[in-house]
């Protein structure tokens, strides 16, 4: 397990907190833009590593948490047709809609199945010339390759009983919205590592010099994480706003090439609506004309309206820096793993899981 | 239309309706597929229930269903699954596996071939483990109903010393052993049934439990408690003993054995391998003063040659399982609100 295992030495953890106890001269707040980082934060306790004036928060980065309500009931509505078999990643089927959530359906006969990669629908898809596949293409930068490439697939193939429901996110205009709002607190940024990998990260330094913010591309591991705040608090201390990759073993400058061709080839930027936070700006993909057979929303007509959502849920304020999850009245109450009022208590990357299931306190009189 | 008869005589090779009609095929099917994997008197005696004798008024009694796809795996099968799965639950106890009832939900068009495959299994598991068995039922419906083949078993055992080896038991200071690395089932039964494919070899670690049981017991090893661990793991496992004996686990992760197959094929799919099934694998909860020459028992068995301390049992006034990490930190361990879901990225 190379490259994990010297990421979670206590030694070297220990050594880098003393460091940044001994740079660190006043309260900052720093936000980790991904889910993956929060729970890495979360389950190996970092936060005990770092002086009480740095204040981690979390950010928007959990795929199953931003995505948008309406787009949840239409795969509920598609995948409850009997000529369909829905694929989805696991997560997603948990998610609550505007009445139930994809386990029901799936209990209630609809076919649904957990896929792997969205290639596994594309072999469905042949396998089963006489229904319809339809795969939840969900997520950000990190799993959009891959399902651009289902649909390019689909098509050299000439298949005609595929498509894709199409729920993408991008991160970076994410980060601005979030650096605008009037009353942001966030300070510096730990962007995702992952997201970094695909796409680069030349789109940060306009964004960095603009809002005054480092932000700094990191990894998931616990030593990743501590660099990344700690060459996030240097430039804080230091006035400066520049980005700087920590994840240097997985992140190149301008990212995986083939891979953005790929994207490009198949989608277009477009608004998108991020549950929660309402609708960015050039924030989403959605498939380029040439691939309107493989759109799921154009091949089944569906009479599905936006929704408010009226659970309780405080997702919008925790993904964008504003709350945690323990700020919400509900969690642990009416919001628990088994029985979700929103995503982030589903998700295996939602922050309030995380909270729920790692950070619970073992108090003192305990022992 | 096309009409076929229910009560054909034309065996075929896959399973049809007929084989669990009670007539001639139903007969055909345990004469030629089930009866020659299980020789003994009592099933021999083919009555509505077999008479056996037990000789112990301490008799334990279990039962439990076999549902896995695929049915054959790296590491076992569905009719392996079936016996050490009894067996284990009996020998949890402290148990002596002695019976086995067998009943067989069998699926219109299973391959013959399957079956036999599965039978043979099964009886090998059987005879390595002693248990007779005794009695049985064959049902089948229709394609489509089920997914090939489902088993159910239940099993008799007599358990031969004064202990009561259950939950209650566990005192503070106990100390936890864990009888070798956890995760190899589930992720090899993901592994194959999605046809990922992993660096390494990821075999199921199902096995019978009950010599390492007796070995502990023959080498006088006050056992408090046992669990073995399935569906949920040992987190799962850990904590429903936790609250059953109102006590408060301290375990710690770094000691821990999970092998770099199943460490990295959790790593990629993000799952937690605390939560990940197994098929061999059991906790014992022993007093500290006798942990040490447990371990050397346990090492002794090839089913438990990897056994380790993984925690003790504190004093506390709340139940639940406390996890210390590699970084030193605390965090209470939950259930798993359902099944654990792979990540999406």
């Amino acid at each position: 397990m190379k490259y994990l295992h010297e990421y979670r030495q206590r030694q070297s953890i220990e050594k880098i907190s003393a460091e940044i106890a001994r740079i660190t001269t006043r309260p900052w707040t720093i936000m980790e833009v991904c889910g993956g980082q929060t729970h890495a934060i979360v389950k190996y306790g970092l936060q005990q590593f770092l002086p009480q004036q740095v204040e981690l928060v979390h950010g928007p980065g959990c795929p199953v948490c931003v995505t948008s309500l309406e787009i949840i009931d239409k795969a509920i509505a598609i995948a409850a047709r009997p000529e369909v078999i829905f694929c989805s990643f696991g997560d997603m089927l948990r998610v609550p809609g505007s009445e139930r959530d994809l386990l029901a359906v799936k209990a209630g006969g609809g076919d649904i199945r957990t896929v792997y990669s969205p290639l596994h629908a594309v072999e469905l898809a042949q396998q089963n010339p006489d229904r319809e596949v339809v795969f939840f293409a969900i997520g950000f930068e990190t799993t959009a390759p891959a399902n651009a490439m289902a649909a390019f697939l689909a098509r050299k193939k000439g298949l005609r009983n595929l498509s894709l429901l199409v729920s993408h996110f991008l991160v970076p205009p994410a980060i601005e919205s979030i650096c605008s709002a009037a009353d942001s607190r966030v300070q510096g940024f730990l962007a995702a590592g992952h997201v970094c990998a695909i796409m680069g990260y030349e789109q940060y330094p306009p964004l960095a010099s603009k809002y005054r913010v480092p932000i700094v591309v990191t990894g998931f591991e616990p030593l990743d994480i501590l660099e990344g705040v700690m060459m996030c608090l240097r430039q804080l201390e230091q006035g400066c706003c520049s980005v700087e990759n920590q994840y240097a073993r997985a992140v190149e400058r301008r990212g995986n090439i083939p891979a953005q061709e790929m994207l490009e080839q198949v989608f277009d930027i477009a608004a998108q609506t991020w549950r929660g936070v309402g609708t960015i700006g050039a924030s989403g993909l959605r498939l380029r004309p040439e691939f309107a057979a493989f759109d799921a929303e154009k091949k089944f007509s569906l009479d599905i309206s936006p929704q408010i959502d009226s659970s309780g849920c405080i997702s919008g304020q925790i993904m964008q820096g504003q709350k945690k999850p323990c700020d919400c009245p509900h969690f642990g109450q009416r919001c628990r793993p088994e029985q979700p009022l929103g995503a982030p208590m589903v998700s295996s990357e939602g922050a309030c899981a995380a909270y729920y299931r790692y950070s619970r306190q073992v108090t003192a009189d305990e022992h | 239309m096309n009409i076929e008869c229910p009560l054909s005589t034309d065996t075929g090779e896959v399973v049809r309706l007929g084989h669990g009609s009670g007539g001639e095929l139903s007969q055909k099917l345990l004469r030629d597929y089930v009866y020659p994997h299980f020789d003994n008197p009592w099933i021999a005696q083919a009555h509505d229930s077999a008479t056996v004798p037990v000789k112990n008024d301490r008799v334990v009694f279990t039962t439990d269903s076999f549902v896995i796809t695929p049915l054959f795996f790296p590491g076992g099968d569905i009719g392996k699954l079936a016996v050490y799965g009894t067996v284990n639950d009996l020998a949890m106890s402290g148990a002596r596996p002695l019976y086995l009832s067998c009943s067989l939900i069998l699926e219109e068009g299973l391959p013959m071939a399957t079956l036999a495959r599965v039978m043979s299994s099964m009886g090998e598991a059987a005879a390595e483990t002693g248990m007779q068995l005794v009695t049985g039922d064959t049902k089948v419906v229709e394609r489509g109903k089920g997914d090939g083949l489902y088993i159910n078993t239940a099993g008799i055992g007599t358990i031969e010393h004064p202990m009561a080896i259950e939950p209650r038991q566990i005192q503070p200071e106990d100390l936890i052993l864990l009888s070798g690395d956890i995760g190899r089932h589930g992720m090899a039964v993901m592994a194959r049934r999605e046809g990922l494919e992993f660096d390494g070899p990821l075999r199921s670690d199902c096995a019978p439990l009950h010599g390492a049981v007796e070995d502990l017991l023959n080498a006088g090893i006050a056992v408090h408690c046992l669990r073995d661990l399935t569906r949920g793991g040992l987190a799962t496992a850990l904590v429903e003993l936790a609250e059953s004996a109102d006590k408060k686990f301290i375990v710690r992760e770094t000691v821990i054995p999970v092998c770099e197959p199943v460490k990295g094929a959790c790593e990629i799919l993000g799952l937690d391998p605390l939560y990940v099934a197994n098929e061999g694998r059991f906790v014992a909860f022993v007093p500290a003063e006798q942990a040490e020459l447990a371990l050397a028992v346990l090492a002794r068995n090839p089913v438990s040659v990897g056994s380790r301390i993984i925690g003790a049992v504190a004093r506390g006034n709340r139940p639940g399982v406390i996890l210390q990490n590699a970084l030193g930190c605390e965090r209470l361990v939950a259930r798993l609100p359902g099944e654990q879901l792979p990540r999406i990225c």
